[in-house]
């Protein structure tokens, strides 16, 4: 056992390094305030890294990627956060987006018109999934989209889009036959965000920021070509996408504050009783947030080990989004009642309330994080039904088509 | 990155799980627990001709030298079927105690005793209400001790004891004057436990003083976690299967979330156990200045997943989970075993967070 890297990928570690290095005047200089500003930024070093083939390290060659190993694309983003460099505009696009566009695109035109520009970072694309009535159900969205010659026309709303008001392009589902059950009428097209008829409003988060929107839809036009996959695969097609957010949305973010944090804080705060750090209870707490945030690192090399030696990884990283979200708000809230009154007044980090800030942010957060990219209900049954082999729930509105459920009100 | 089990070391786990589900089914811990022998004698031959007992002793002592990864991949085989042998006491811990820190007259005199079986060791940690091995009240004076061990597992059939005292180890022969073994009941009904008196008994000092046995309290946390872990995964495999079986209001049991969501959160704890127990492996393999964290963590994480799968195993089988014929309360109890032989949570959480303050301080400078 041992935790360093191959030969070959201790070379190709120091090949990003270098080529990092020698291009950090593309990383930003600074913290800018401005959207504009970052976008530009983000847009910046995603040329950067396209040029030099770092974008797609490991999709295959036809499509203009790499050819490389899941290890490769592993190493650069590590060596890529610990420059913080700007990636998270293109997150959804690259992350789930584009590896749909081009596993289910219907010809090589289309694909070649999209993923270079994609990858080059010059468009950015959302994912158009959940609506206000279907969310962790997804088969039940009601968008529709109907065949007019050449063309379909796009009605309804979605919901919870991340980034779509920065978006230029995107992959929405709808639904082509309300007379089928669910999973069988849906259908995935290519959407151009700028096309009239698309409406995006950002939704205010309870977090106070906006990085989500709503997308109305009204007579939409979509050429055919532009649909992804089959008239009424749109569920198969879904889940090529939803396999790559599950891998995207798993580790906790960078900005979250740890096991560190909660020593440093603990130590900094008196109690009646004395030093908060020195108290069993407390001791107990940052015990079991170790446990949870360590186990889920540790459980990320467990993967990456085996890919590393060429093995198929076990099912093992299913647990992370719902271990991180829980952790990171179960010490959000444990930091702050450490602090007693002080722990409610926001934006008052002084030296003797270190991280209280980081703290109340990744606590409202976490709430949020519980939800996404499948909410810990969703997970646990995924757990439970594919790797412990249990059976799927009931499903009433399963083998009945899905307008005759609708009336039923399933 | 190689944090996984060796090719080796996973087929060693093959031939022990198939061997142990072939000759250590819960029906062999279920003879012991009624006929109160201190262990299974005949299976115990056969471990030891297969050759567990001389795994991790040098070659030179009659071993095969093998690396504590095996060692780690047995103590999880044997942890799944609660095997009533004196493997825990005797190879996790007494012997690995002696190989760590024992002279070399101790071990040129048990080590080969123990490798070809015809010498069982077992370690005395417990006194009153002081966390195992933290604390002790033995009189030790020009090489007698007086004072009493309670519980000692698997003492009865032991040849040797290794005692924590306040300053270090000490071995004494169980067949030496002054050394008395009286059966206790403890929550345990397989792996059975005594006191050990001793009145003016002839001891010998291991090496290294407290930091050796501090040392030592770290290794048996990571062995122990391996055992753990293997009875946590076991015990969410019974409720599994029954779970799958089970019917109520018309469907499986395991189809309500209820019960998914319950299995669920087992799997994730023993995912996390494992982990932990595999970076406790690494620190132990390469003596790691991360051993202290590395260890706690295991053994944190190992008794989180046993304790919540044995529990949850006796409530998902429900009434019949609670009769004397379950084979649940194997798990519910040496859950409690584990934990209590070495040192309950708030001990380990707080050896836990120590290191890592001390690792942040360290940062920092």
């Amino acid at each position: 056992m041992d935790f360093e890297d191959t030969p070959e990928e201790a070379a190709y570690r120091a090949q990003v390094r270098a080529w990092i290095e020698a291009n950090k005047d593309a990383l930003p200089q600074g913290n800018h305030g401005s959207r504009a500003e970052s976008v530009a930024d983000a847009k910046k070093w995603q040329a950067r890294k396209f040029e030099a083939g770092y974008v797609g390290i490991t999709w295959p060659k036809a499509v203009g990627g790499q050819g490389g190993s899941a290890m490769q694309q592993i190493i650069f983003n590590q060596e890529e956060a610990r420059y913080n460099a700007p990636t998270g505009l293109y997150a959804i696009g690259l992350g789930m987006c584009i590896p749909t566009v081009f596993t289910h695109a219907l010809s090589p035109d289309i694909a070649q018109r999209y993923v270079p520009k994609a990858m080059h970072g010059e468009e950015v694309w959302c994912q158009l999934f959940s609506e206000p009535a279907a969310g962790s159900d997804l088969a039940g969205i009601r968008t529709r989209a109907e065949r007019d010659g050449d063309d379909w026309v796009i009605n309804g709303q979605k919901v919870w889009t991340s980034g779509a008001h920065l978006s230029d392009f995107g992959i929405v589902v709808t639904r082509t036959d309300p007379n089928v059950p669910k999973h069988k009428g849906l259908t995935m097209f290519i959407v151009d965000m700028k096309a009239p008829g698309v409406e995006v409003r950002p939704i205010k988060q309870m977090s106070g920021g906006s990085e989500f929107n709503e997308v109305f839809f009204t007579d939409v036009r979509i050429k055919d070509t532009h649909r992804l996959g089959g008239v009424g695969d749109g569920w198969k097609v879904s889940l090529t996408t939803l396999m790559h957010e599950r891998l995207a949305v798993g580790g906790k973010p960078a900005s979250a504050p740890g096991v560190k944090e909660m020593i440093e804080l603990a130590k900094a705060i008196h109690l009646a009783e004395g030093n908060a750090l020195e108290q069993s209870h407390v001791r107990q707490r940052v015990a079991d947030a170790y446990i949870a945030d360590q186990g889920i690192a540790l459980t990320r090399m467990r993967t990456i080990s085996a890919l590393s030696s060429g093995r198929t990884p076990g099912p093992e990283s299913s647990i992370s989004k719902v271990v991180v979200a829980k952790t990171m708000q179960d010490i959000g809230a444990f930091a702050a009642d450490l602090c007693e009154g002080a722990g409610l007044l926001m934006g008052e980090d002084t030296p003797n309330i270190p991280h209280l800030s980081r703290f109340q942010t990744s606590y409202i957060g976490s709430a949020g994080l519980r939800i996404a990219g499948g909410t810990d209900e969703i997970l646990r049954n995924i757990i439970a039904e594919r790797v412990l082999g249990l059976p799927g729930e009931i499903r009433p509105d399963k083998d009945i088509p899905f307008s005759e459920a609708t009336k039923l009100g399933l | 990155m190689n944090f996984q089990f060796s090719e080796e070391a996973e087929a060693l786990r093959e031939q022990a799980r198939r061997f142990l589900e072939d000759r250590s089914g819960r029906d062999k811990a279920r003879a012991v627990m009624t006929s109160g022998a201190s262990h299974d004698a005949a299976l115990w031959a056969e471990i030891v001709a297969l050759g567990w007992t001389a795994i991790r002793i040098p070659e030179e002592h009659g071993g095969l030298g093998l690396s504590v990864l095996e060692l780690c991949v047995l103590a999880e085989e044997i942890g799944r079927l609660v095997s009533p042998v004196p493997f825990t006491s005797s190879v996790l811990l007494a012997t690995e105690a002696l190989l760590a820190a024992g002279t070399d007259a101790q071990k040129a005199h048990w080590l080969p005793k123990l490798a070809d079986g015809s010498a069982i060791g077992t370690v005395a940690l417990g006194e009153g209400t002081a966390a195992p091995g933290t604390r002790s009240t033995l009189q030790i004076k020009d090489g007698m001790a007086t004072g009493v061990k309670v519980p000692v597992p698997d003492a009865a059939a032991a040849d040797f004891i290794i005692l924590s005292g306040a300053d270090g180890l000490y071995i004494v022969d169980t067949k030496a004057a002054g050394v008395t073994i009286d059966a206790v009941e403890t929550i345990d009904l397989v792996r059975r436990s005594a006191r050990v008196t001793l009145t003016n008994a002839p001891v010998e000092p291991l090496l290294g003083g407290r930091a050796a046995l501090e040392k030592f309290l770290q290794a048996a946390a990571v062995l122990l976690a391996f055992e753990g872990l293997g009875g946590a995964d076991a015990a969410m495999d019974m409720a599994l299967g029954y779970a799958k079986e089970r019917v109520a209001f018309g469907r499986k049991i395991a189809g309500y979330q209820a019960v998914k969501h319950r299995l669920a959160d087992m799997y994730i704890k023993n995912q996390l156990a494992r982990s932990h127990a595999y970076y406790g492996a690494w620190a132990l393999l390469t003596d790691a200045p991360e051993l202290v964290q590395a260890s706690a963590g295991a053994r944190l994480a190992a008794m989180d997943a046993f304790q919540f799968a044995a529990e949850e195993n006796v409530q998902l089988h429900g009434g019949i989970g609670f009769t004397w014929e379950s084979d649940c309360q194997f798990y519910y109890r040496r859950a409690r075993l584990l934990t209590l032989m070495l040192g309950s949570k708030s001990q380990w959480a707080d050896i836990l967070v120590r290191a890592l303050e001390q690792r942040n301080t360290m940062m920092a400078a």
